[in-house]
């Protein structure tokens, strides 16, 4: 097969479009990990985010949440917490079939201050964990959900 | 990508800290959902990373799944900010679609 010119920079463009494409998500990849958010028990979930890890109750975490939520799915949620040096904050939903349903890393320049809107399955635990100086804090409230979310 | 941008954002200065919210348009579709008419499966298609950078220092990051709500919203304290700084918040989904907005402190 002859190839001309015109082909040939045609093919050029199309590899080397396909190449930044792939090298891009190659960073997307790394930075969003399919396997934290997949979809298995709470429990395992927990088992593979943080792997032999004890997470203690603790009272310095406050969380803002509708005792009720009357649509699941846009349940606001409010976390502020007089924990230092927090790193990272995940915030779970205990029967949702992804549990997981966000983690932010903090910069020290932030206030220990996060707000936002997620979905809930139904009436459940909601678990937020702080990591912080490399240990877990973790607070449960449960919240009851009228109609729910996530498809439903 | 449309003309108008899909990110909201709001700031205000109080005595101690800044308060930043970010309110972003997107269906943060679960893959789960039908649509009501054809029967047909709506595919999965949701906001997987958003960042928070203040004067181009990375202050947040936060990596989501389809259990954050449609049309996410986020707010932030920002403990030193002065009028005229600037924030961006950009995202990127799992279909490649991004979005990116400057917004500058008052």
């Amino acid at each position: 097969m002859q190839i001309n010119r015109r082909q040939f920079v045609k093919n050029l463009l199309t590899a080397s479009a396909s190449l930044s494409l792939l090298t891009f998500s190659k960073i997307s990849f790394a930075t969003w990990l399919r396997s934290d958010f997949s979809s298995h028990p709470l429990e395992a979930s927990l088992a593979e985010l943080f792997p032999e890890k004890v997470i203690k109750t603790s009272r310095k975490i406050k969380l803002k949440l509708p005792r009720t939520a009357e649509n699941g799915n846009i349940v606001p949620i409010t976390i502020t917490s007089s924990i230092e040096n927090i790193e990272k904050v995940y915030i779970f939903s205990e029967k949702n079939p992804v549990p997981l349903v966000a983690k932010f890393t903090l910069d020290p320049s932030l206030e220990p201050y996060i707000g936002a809107r997620f979905k809930m399955q139904e009436s459940c635990d909601v678990i937020v964990i702080i990591e912080a100086d490399d240990k877990l804090y973790q607070k449960r409230q449960y919240v009851k959900v009228t109609i729910g979310g996530c498809g439903g | 990508m449309a003309n108008r941008s899909t990110i909201k954002i709001r700031s205000k200065r109080f005595a101690d800290y800044t308060l930043v919210r970010t309110l972003i348009a997107h269906s943060m579709e679960t893959g789960k959902r039908k649509n009501s008419d054809s029967g047909e499966p709506i595919p999965a298609h949701f906001i997987q990373t958003l960042t928070l950078t203040h004067n181009g220092k990375r202050l947040s990051e936060c990596q989501m799944g389809f259990g954050i709500a449609k049309n996410p919203f986020f707010s932030f304290k920002i403990k030193q900010a002065n009028a005229g700084d600037k924030i961006t918040i950009s995202w990127q989904d799992n279909l490649g679609l991004s979005d990116s907005k400057d917004h500058i402190i008052q």
